[in-house]
């Protein structure tokens, strides 16, 4: 078995918890997941199991990955990644959702929506000017540092930028519902990225 | 997005309460006080339903004392026990927001005959209980 499993995000709705209140819940599909390799400490210095999810056809894969992946036996598929190993693993099992059952916290990591580029007050909550009162200062970063010392501007100073399609952590989020036969958890709250996008769930390292 | 509807809709209640845009409804409420679980009744005017599926609301108005209450409930919670409709009402608006600045007479809805064959909630026939009840199409008067 592993610590965690790949999904795909289907959308947020919202469901009813035990005391009839309503909880905002983000529903992902997670697995079923393929065991496409084991890494060894003898062979590879380290202990892991990598997990396939997401089958496609076979001509949107690469002939290395492809030859990959028929060594577990295993069918075209997108994505791949590492996970810790826990217990006894052998090429080519299938894990299921039944890796988290309700009331587990999870950590969900996944790509979050691309921005484009973006300005200071988006992208880094600068404040930003006055927008009337004869104000021509709006929403511009203003002074980006001293003048003669140091002469440059310091490394990881905020301005404009490119903004989201990051990769984004959501550390204990609370899984609402669970239906293993379905492959579907049902998170608490928001996960990054857009429908339809790749998650990655794991069991949460705060618990 | 289709698989995220049928998510949805198994949300839903097994039998969809049937009433329409205008009825007087009787909600009966499970309030919990302290150990004990009783059931409130709140009776007044759907004035409104809002979003689809298992994130249905509706709301319903009363004047209470004279004073205008409006509770907004969840379709599918499972603390609304029962709805009862009381009386069907005619209406030919989606949302009756318009009640809310009329007082007398011009807050009244007039009473809609009974009929199962009628095109109205209490005849509908649907063929998933968990179907969204669809506004009626207005005639286009030309």
């Amino acid at each position: 078995m592993t610590n965690g499993l790949l999904g795909k995000k289907l959308g947020m709705t919202q469901v009813y918890d035990d005391g009839g209140r309503l909880t905002t819940v983000t529903v992902v599909q997670a697995g079923p997941c393929h065991i496409s390799a084991i890494k060894t400490k003898e062979r590879h210095g380290y202990e892991a199991v990598q997990l396939a999810f997401g089958e496609v056809p076979a001509r949107k894969l690469t002939k290395p990955e492809l030859g990959h992946l028929k060594k577990a036996n295993l069918p075209p598929t997108r994505r791949l990644k590492e996970f810790k190993k826990t217990g006894d693993v052998e090429l080519g099992q299938v894990l299921k959702a039944d890796l988290f059952q309700k009331g587990d916290w999870v950590d969900v990591e996944g790509i979050s929506k691309g921005k484009g580029f973006q300005g200071v007050m988006k992208r880094h909550n600068y404040r930003g000017g006055p927008e009337t009162h004869g104000s021509m200062f709006h929403r511009a970063p203003g002074s980006i540092g001293a003048s003669s010392h140091p002469s440059r501007v310091w490394k990881n100073k905020a301005l404009p930028g490119h903004m989201g399609s990051e990769r984004i952590t959501v550390q204990r989020l609370k899984v609402v519902e669970a239906r293993p036969d379905e492959n579907l958890l049902f998170i608490s709250g928001a996960v990054p990225g857009a429908t339809g996008g790749f998650v990655t769930v794991r069991k949460s390292k705060k618990s | 997005m289709n698989q995220l509807e049928r998510i949805q809709r198994s949300l839903t209640k097994k039998t969809m309460p049937v009433f329409e845009i205008g009825d007087t409804v009787r909600v009966h409420v499970k309030v919990v006080e302290g150990e004990k679980e009783r059931i409130q009744v709140y009776e007044g005017l759907v004035i409104a339903r809002k979003g689809a599926r298992n994130s249905e609301t509706f709301n319903v108005r009363k004047v209470s004392y004279g004073v205008g209450v409006e509770r907004i409930f969840p379709v599918h919670s499972p603390t609304i026990a029962r709805i009862d409709v009381v009386r069907q009402g005619k209406v030919r608006r989606a949302k009756l927001y318009y009640l809310r600045t009329k007082k007398g007479k011009g807050a009244k809805v007039s009473e809609r005959e009974y009929s199962p064959d009628a095109k109205g909630a209490a005849g509908r026939k649907r063929a998933k209980p968990a179907e969204t009840v669809a506004v009626e199409p207005v005639p286009a008067a030309t």
